[in-house]
């Protein structure tokens, strides 16, 4: 293989394998920019992943080419009924969010399994029929080496949450929401006086968390697992919340963590096929992301700092 | 006093409503609830030998429940007892098949502490990152988790074949290593009961008497609830965390230890971490606090894998329904301020009529005071 190809084949799964992680720490950002700390992103990609499959499985043969998109409007409403759950626990119920959050992250896969069985009277689902592929671009698809190396056997998911980390970004800093929302979440009492209010805004962040994370539990079972079973989403979610916490509460960031993550996962998928790389131990590189996540979180900690409120239940006085 | 008696009374809701939940899910899916809690009870309490199972499965959960809850009282949030575990677990089976030639009290000891100490280590880990760098230690025992998975995996298949049973589980440590006790196999049945019981319930008292009674019981739990103010007191804060880490480590490793020398015998390749080491949490949130509520706590969840396991043979139900009701059992919990405000309600409910009834009598309106000021 040549240069040209290797680097064309890591990008290309380095790209698929960053999307579904790129989308759920984003809406990790939203959470935790409102003060909500979502440890339960690993169980609503669960049940986006769960909710995908099935859906992809029973209307795959009817709806074609559309099923996997569909697929994906499906895993965000269940994520966001998770995410509900979540937030009433946190915000209304007052709960504490790492507590609430692996509730969460106990409750997914079981649950996901139970209806599984209920449905399919199995532990594990079939294969689906129609996933997200590789796809080209058209006519960028034709830029000389660029266009071979970004263009070329990528997903329109992919670039798609490219696309939304920008706009959350641009929601986040450049809109009167976004504003709010940060204000909630370092200094809920300010933004209370100020007449702002406070559980709602936080229960948009921890909804529209719900929704991007089950998105990428659903796209992450339709490009990658291809069905579902108690480990499809074997944390995924964990290292969305670490590319969120890289990314330092920034959307950008939290996209350009997801793609480093996404590459170091795609290593150890394709690391075989490449040189030097197919040297090193697989078990390095499985826990390379994680080793690496720790050095920087315990090197950085001073730069890398979390939303002041971030995790702090505020309790309205009377 | 009634700080403990609320606690308790939220506990016992908490477990009343995630079992209520449960039955509900099982209607909504068409099951009959009655005969799957009956399956459930029947199996857990029909032979001898799940029985022998109970106390079998109970022991890793006191173990990861007092991990949790001395972290706890150092102000640590522990997600990493599952890795502990895993650490220790490898490692005491690894060391216990590793000296056949040693004799059997020796190799016990010697795989415990082996254990025990991976385990300590695992803890000690976040811990010294916190204390020294402000690193959350949260998000490092997650990480360490899936580092420890990875590790402990990777070790399993590449032990010498000799003590490879498959490609991804070791042989049985059998009659060298094992801590099972014999009459109490026997009169189980041979289920996986083994001498690990005695030693959670020692190592709970222990725990409770180091907590409670000594210097550093004491440091842990002011550097818990304020580590400025113990900073002024003169207690060294980030050595007592440290240390408290690296305790909670150890107990969760001593969880890993008798999986792996009593219930198991042996250790195998894992998708994810222990969810033990999980449940250890929920034990300790259950138990809210107190030692005697995690072994209590434990003694519930452990009856409900078990029983749970005999669910889909005798009435269909599939067995994840359990696990789906222990985290609404802590989700219930975590959520007490739902059931404080019921409380508060049926407290101020009753005032009322005793106040149109009989007349103030001065002593419930008080009662209510206080568990506000406890809120507060």
């Amino acid at each position: 293989m040549n240069i040209l190809s290797i680097l064309a084949l890591l990008i290309s799964t380095t790209i698929i394998y960053s999307a579904p992680l790129a989308f759920t720490a984003i809406g990790g950002t939203f959470s935790e920019r409102g003060g909500v700390v979502n440890v339960g992103l690993e169980g609503i990609m669960t049940m986006g992943a769960f909710s995908s499959i099935v859906f992809n499985l029973s209307f795959g043969n009817s709806l074609g080419q559309l099923t996997p998109w569909l697929g994906l409007v499906v895993g965000a409403i269940v994520g966001l009924a998770i995410a509900w759950l979540h937030a009433l626990a946190t915000v209304t119920l007052r709960a504490d969010h790492i507590v609430s959050g692996t509730v969460i992250n106990l409750i997914a896969p079981a649950l996901g399994v139970f209806l599984i069985k209920v449905i399919y009277g199995k532990g594990q689902t079939d294969q689906i029929s129609q996933s997200f592929g590789y796809s080209d671009i058209p006519l960028l698809d034709r830029i000389p080496i660029l266009g071979r190396l970004f263009f070329h056997n990528t997903s329109y998911p992919a670039l798609l949450s490219i696309l939304v980390a920008f706009l959350t970004f641009y929601i986040i800093y450049k809109t009167r929401f976004g504003l709010r929302l940060r204000s909630v979440g370092e200094n809920p009492q300010a933004a209370d006086t100020l007449g702002l209010n406070v559980a709602r805004l936080r229960y948009e962040g921890v909804l529209i968390s719900g929704i991007l994370g089950g998105i990428g539990g659903a796209l992450y079972a339709e490009s990658i697992a291809l069905n579902f079973a108690v480990s499809t989403i074997a944390g995924q979610g964990f290292i969305s919340m670490a590319a969120m916490i890289f990314g330092r509460w920034n959307p950008i960031g939290a996209m350009l963590a997801a793609m480093f993550f996404g590459l170091s996962q795609s290593l150890s998928v394709i690391g075989a096929q490449i040189p030097l790389i197919n040297q090193v131990p697989s078990v390095w590189l499985q826990i390379f992301p994680y080793v690496l996540t720790i050095i920087i979180l315990t090197i950085f900690f001073g730069k890398t700092r979390a939303p002041k409120a971030d995790g702090v239940n505020y309790i309205k006085s009377e | 006093m009634t700080q403990t008696n609320n606690k308790a009374l939220i506990a016992v809701l908490s477990v009343v409503f995630g079992l209520v939940a449960g039955a509900i899910i099982m209607l909504i899916f068409g099951y009959n609830p009655f005969s799957g809690y009956g399956s459930l009870i029947a199996t857990a309490f029909g032979t001898p030998q799940n029985i022998g199972e109970i106390f079998s499965q109970m022991t890793p959960l006191i173990l990861t429940g007092l991990s949790f809850l001395v972290a706890q009282q150092a102000g640590f949030f522990n997600i990493g007892m599952s890795g502990q575990l895993y650490a220790a677990w490898v490692g005491s089976v690894w060391f216990a098949l590793a000296f056949p030639q040693l004799p059997d009290f020796l190799i016990i000891i010697g795989a415990t502490l082996f254990g025990v100490i991976l385990g300590g280590i695992s803890g000690l880990i976040p811990g010294y990152l916190r204390a020294k760098f402000g690193a959350s230690e949260v998000i490092i025992t997650i990480m360490l988790n899936y580092v420890i998975l990875y590790l402990g995996n990777s070790a399993i298949t590449s032990f010498p074949k000799a003590i490879r049973q498959t490609t991804d589980s070791t042989n049985q440590v059998g009659d060298h290593g094992s801590i099972a006790i014999k009459w109490l196999s026997d009169l189980t049945n041979q289920s996986s009961i083994s001498a690990g019981i005695f030693i959670a319930v020692i190592v709970t008292i222990l725990v409770w008497f180091i907590m409670k009674k000594t210097t550093f019981g004491f440091s842990i739990e002011a550097v818990g609830k304020n580590a400025d103010a113990a900073k002024y007191a003169g207690i060294n804060e980030k050595a007592t965390q440290i240390w408290a880490m690296t305790l909670s480590g150890a107990l969760a490793g001593l969880g890993g230890v008798t999986e792996g020398l009593g219930h198991y015998g042996n250790v195998f390749v894992q998708n994810s971490t222990p969810e033990t080491g999980f449940n250890g949490m929920a034990v300790a949130l259950l138990g809210s606090g107190s030692f005697i509520g995690v072994i209590l706590a434990a003694a519930l969840f452990s009856a409900l894998t078990v029983g749970g396991s005999g669910m889909p043979n005798i009435s269909g139900v599939p067995t994840e329904l359990v696990s789906i009701v222990i985290a609404l059992i802590i989700f219930f919990v975590g959520s007490s301020y739902l059931i404080q405000l019921l409380i508060k309600k049926i407290k101020a409910a009753d005032a009322a009529s005793a106040g149109s009834g009989k007349g103030p009598k001065g002593k419930k309106p008080k009662k209510t005071d206080q568990t506000e000021e406890a809120q507060a």
